[in-house]
């Protein structure tokens, strides 16, 4: 019974977007406030019936009803609660009820708290939100029902991938989901922009919050996903250049850029067709990830159970969505006036730069991406692009954009100078160039990139904090002073600095994981020492035993440095009684300075000796560190006041200068 | 279907993903060394998109076998590289390789931002052109006029 | 002018992607090229499984005829549901059918499933170490290569054969390895 009414909730709301979809854009189009007010209504009611339908799901899938198909094929009674919890997401049909929940979700938020929005563009936003929830529900009611039926129902289920069930990939797609669909709300005030003509820095301002939002929820979902790769996977990497991986971080490259340069449209009436366009490619790789996660085109580990002809229609969704913005781009982008200028070496001209970065690298990672498809598509053959090209490419691209981090923030807006700007960080360029000649001191000349990228990390963090401590005038006025204005700092500030700094700390932690990981795999047998990174490793034996829903092997290690215990480890090799497949837990220990990582592999002979690794990785809790200090600057600005009083009241009788450049 | 049927069984689960395992390891530490960097540059081809040096399958490990005993036979680092792709074609690289067919693949993020300081230029160079362009281009409309008496009225006073 | 040709940028670029995904929802990205096809084949001396200790199988054994080798395993379950119709081809002996007993753990797998479910090679080689496999540059059982009397690599089948097949895409290959007319 729970899943008809999933099922019969789902085709409500399907309908009601429609209706959300058409009734408020008709409204806007003709003046009427009627119309228009029904955007509200309509967005919530969608939201109320998707979260119906998906509370449906979740009740099948904890009740383990095995009447539904989708529990049958993921689930499995002998599951901890939150992995059949997460189970709901953890395959193609939920995770696309998951993805229309989530657009539910912004569309009624910004129809509960858009009240300073004016109606006509909140119509047109909201129904082209609904729109987008239109193509979804078609694709999921037309080709992938999570409530299909099946009959004679079989006693148990088929179990979810061992892999799944942990806590932190159980939260990593809802989080990414919230990022990736969040930039629908970007997208739908970009289209009504379009449609209406214009773009001021009160659309900036109003279509901030929820650009911050989902970028927010971006990077904490990728940095989740990472971190369980690194402590799930085995052997300490957290990056694999894998094109879904690719998929999420073209998003989060071009939904940087749109933070960005949104600013420029605010603070100075320009670069408004580029902001236009990058709220509507963000979005947009969005979608061309769902595509190919979903219809096969790719190999890649995340892949879900491919299906041509779920391929075919999200093609045409992306057509008809992707086609249809960038058309009405092309009509309608042109009308767009920007009225401010600037000269190339200004605040503007540093965030044209790093949206050119952004953009340069974007576009270089969808490249890799899909070449292999495009290149057999024409016949030319099979290549695959792993991350040795990533790594060539990407790297020179963002090296520049750090160095102009650091100094961005000095110069002021329209026109400036960039002596003056680099004279005011010669400390931090002093304190630079210590770091590296200390790190090449310590680790030697391999790899030199190792040395770059600390160096690197090391300018932006400076850099942004002189800039900070410039504008608190710090040892320049009293003390108290400086601290009367670091608290009048407004938030979208701090933010600015802090998100900065958390990159710095990031591209560090990166630093130090990638250029100086220290691996040891031997053969051990309880009692045996290895030294790894200056730590010594004592194996201390294995024992068998059981699990919730599996049975293990433990091999525990006693880790010490200079003599002293400094803790013990043990890591897991399990196998899972469902599916019978293997996997491995390893056994961290997360200091600043490094992780202490250990893996037990197989027995070796029959002496309780076992094949071991044994890894040193410096600094790697640095690049979660960071994305999480990033996500936290990220929500820091969103508190910020300009959010939240009324934004500025459009002059409808606004004089545009003459001679004011086209967009 | 039945590449299905096959693919599942040879699919190797990045979870068990162990690698190479001290029984293959050469016992020349600088030839051990080589092994592993070209491990690292070759493809496992029957796992999602791992290179053979992380896979735990066993194409996977009986390929880093190889690679290994056609080094310990003499074969320098390209020719070992050679071998693999002779069998399995350039699929097997995981730095794809520079050749007309990927042509645009290495030269395209040049091309990209050539094409961006372009369009960089020419944004900049309109709208230099826009600033130098006389104000006066346009008359001005009843509103502003009344606007510029009542600015000049209130400067008088 | 130049200026609606940089807003209508986007979309062409964009429908040209689309062309190109529409293109590749066709293809199998795993699906590798063949290649050996039109080179000999590549060298290898395999020992016999257990049962067949007379013989063992050689890169060698394929000069004089035109011959199939079949790549299989006892752990291949698509292997089980191509062989009776490889038994059927033994018995009408249109084409000699080699194989090679490709990465058995244990030596008594591959005699033993070829016990239970029929031998239909002519000459069989242990491969438990891929030797062979690699050299062929295979990538999943079942597989199958035509192999011509000159040994050279003519033709290669990734998946189960079966009678469809066979008249589809197999003999037509033959059929040009052995021109209508000749004996």
């Amino acid at each position: 019974m729970t899943a008809e009414i999933g099922h019969f909730a789902l085709v409500l709301a399907l309908f009601v977007a429609v209706a959300q979809a058409s009734l408020p854009l008709i409204g806007a189009h003709r003046g009427d406030p009627g119309w228009m007010a029904l955007a509200k209504p309509t967005a919530i009611l969608q939201f109320a019936l998707v979260a119906v339908a998906f509370a449906c799901l979740t009740h099948v899938f904890v009740t383990s009803d095995f009447s539904v198909v989708n529990v049958v094929s993921n689930s499995h009674t002998d599951k901890p609660l939150l992995y059949k919890i997460s189970g709901v997401w953890g395959n193609h049909e939920g995770s696309l009820l998951l993805w229309v929940l989530i657009l539910a979700i912004f569309g009624a938020a910004v129809a509960v708290f858009g009240a300073n929005l004016p109606p006509a563009l909140k119509a047109r936003v909201l129904s082209i939100q609904a729109m987008i929830a239109v193509g979804f529900y078609l694709f999921m009611l037309l080709t992938s029902n999570p409530f299909d039926r099946i009959f004679p129902p079989p006693l148990n289920g088929r179990g979810l991938n061992p892999l799944l069930q942990d806590p932190g990939l159980a939260i990593h797609p809802p989080m990414l989901y919230l990022g990736y669909v969040g930039f629908s709300m970007a997208f739908s005030f970009a289209i009504a922009a379009l449609i209406e003509g214009r773009v001021d820095a009160a659309w900036a301002r109003w279509v901030r919050p929820w650009t911050l939002a989902a970028w927010c929820f971006l990077t904490g979902g990728i940095a989740l996903g990472s971190w369980w790769a690194y402590y799930e996977l085995g052997w300490g990497g957290w990056w694999f250049w894998d094109p879904v991986e690719n998929a999420s971080f073209m998003p989060w490259l071009a939904g940087t850029a749109l933070l960005h340069s949104s600013t420029v449209v605010e603070k100075r009436d320009t670069l408004k067709g580029w902001t236009i366009l990058l709220a509507i490619i963000t979005f947009s790789l969005s979608l061309l990830g769902t595509f190919l996660v979903r219809s096969g085109v790719l190999t890649s580990v995340h892949a879900f159970a491919t299906d041509p002809t779920r391929g075919v229609f999200i093609l045409a969704l992306l057509v008809i969505v992707i086609g249809g913005s960038l058309a009405l781009f092309a009509w309608r982008g042109p009308k767009l006036v920007s009225t401010g200028l600037f000269q190339p070496v200004s605040r503007e001209g540093g965030l044209l730069f790093n949206n050119l970065v952004m953009a340069t690298a974007c576009a270089a990672v969808l490249l890799g991406t899909l070449y292999p498809l495009l290149l057999d598509a024409l016949g030319g053959g099979k290549v695959s692009v792993g991350p040795p090209f990533f790594n060539t490419v990407l790297i020179p691209l963002m090296i520049p954009m750090i160095a102009a981090m650091a100094v961005g923030p000095f110069l002021s807006w329209k026109r400036s100078d960039l002596m003056p700007a680099l004279r005011r960080l010669r400390i931090a360029l002093v304190l630079t160039i210590v770091a590296a000649i200390v790190t090449y001191a310590v680790h030697g000349d391999e790899p030199v990139l190792g040395v770059v990228a600390l160096a690197m990390a090391v300018w932006l963090g400076t850099g942004v904090l002189t800039e900070l401590a410039e504008r608190i005038r710090l040892f320049r006025s009293p003390l108290s002073e400086s601290f009367r204005r670091l608290g009048r700092l407004p938030r979208a500030s701090w933010g600015m600095t802090i998100g900065h700094l958390g990159l710095a700390i990031t591209i560090a932690g990166m630093a130090g994981a990638g250029a100086w990981k220290v691996e040891s795999i031997q053969v051990m047998k309880p009692g045996d020492k290895v030294t790894v990174g200056g730590y010594e490793y004592r194996f201390t034996g294995a024992k068998a035993g059981k699990g919730p829903n599996y049975k293990f092997v433990g091999g525990q290690f006693t880790v010490s440095r200079h003599g002293r215990e400094i803790t013990k480890l043990t890591s897991e090799k399990r196998v899972y009684n469902v599916s019978q497949q293997p996997t491995t837990e390893a056994g961290i220990h997360t200091t600043w300075r490094g992780d202490l990582y250990a893996v037990i592999g197989d027995a070796e002979g029959s002496g309780g000796a076992f094949v071991t690794r044994l890894y040193f990785n410096p600094l790697v809790v640095w690049i979660w560190a960071g994305t999480l200090i990033m996500v936290f600057a990220g929500a820091l600005s969103l508190t910020d006041r300009r959010h939240r009083v009324g934004a500025p009241h459009r002059k409808s009788s606004a004089v545009s200068l003459p001679g004011a450049q086209e967009a | 279907m039945r590449h299905i049927a096959v693919s599942l069984l040879l699919v190797a689960f990045p979870q068990a993903a162990f690698g190479v395992n001290p029984s293959e390891m050469l016992s020349d530490p600088a030839l051990e060394l080589r092994a592993r960097e070209i491990s690292k540059e070759l493809r496992c081809v029957v796992c999602q998109n791992q290179s053979i040096d992380e896979s735990d399958a066993t194409l996977a490990r009986d390929l880093r076998v190889l690679v290994r005993e056609r080094l310990a036979a003499g074969d320098d680092d390209q020719g070992v590289i050679d071998y693999v792709v002779s069998r399995y074609g350039d699929f097997v690289l995981l730095r794809p390789p520079v050749k007309g067919a990927t042509l645009a693949l290495w030269g395209g993020p040049i091309a990209i931002v050539l094409f961006a300081l372009i369009a960089v230029f020419v944004f900049f160079r309109r709208q230099r052109q826009t600033a130098k362009a006389p104000i006066a281009a346009t008359p001005l409309n009843e509103q502003e006029r009344q606007r510029l008496q009542d600015l000049l009225a209130e400067k008088e006073h | 002018m130049n200026k609606r040709l940089m807003f209508t940028l986007p979309l062409m670029v964009f429908l040209i992607l689309a062309g190109y995904f529409a293109v590749g929802l066709t293809k199998d990205p795993k699906k590798l090229p063949n290649m050996l096809k039109g080179k000999p084949v590549p060298d290898f001396a395999l020992k016999p499984i257990k049962g067949r200790d007379d013989k063992g199988f050689a890169s060698t054994d394929l000069k004089g005829e035109t011959s199939l080798v079949n790549i299989f395993g006892s752990w291949c379950v698509a292997c089980q549901i191509e062989h009776p119709f490889l038994m059927k081809l033994k018995a009408e002996g249109a084409v000699p059918i080699h194989g090679i007993d490709w990465r058995e753990e244990d030596p008594d797998a591959g005699p033993d499933w070829l016990n239970k479910h029929g031998d239909p090679y002519a000459l069989v080689g242990d491969d438990p170490r891929s030797k062979a496999a690699i050299a062929f540059g295979v990538t999943g059982a079942p597989e199958t290569f035509v192999v011509d009397g000159d040994g050279v690599v003519r033709f290669k089948y990734v998946g189960p054969l079966n009678a469809d097949i066979w008249r589809d895409v197999i003999e037509p290959v033959l059929r040009q390895i052995k021109p209508p007319g000749a004996s």
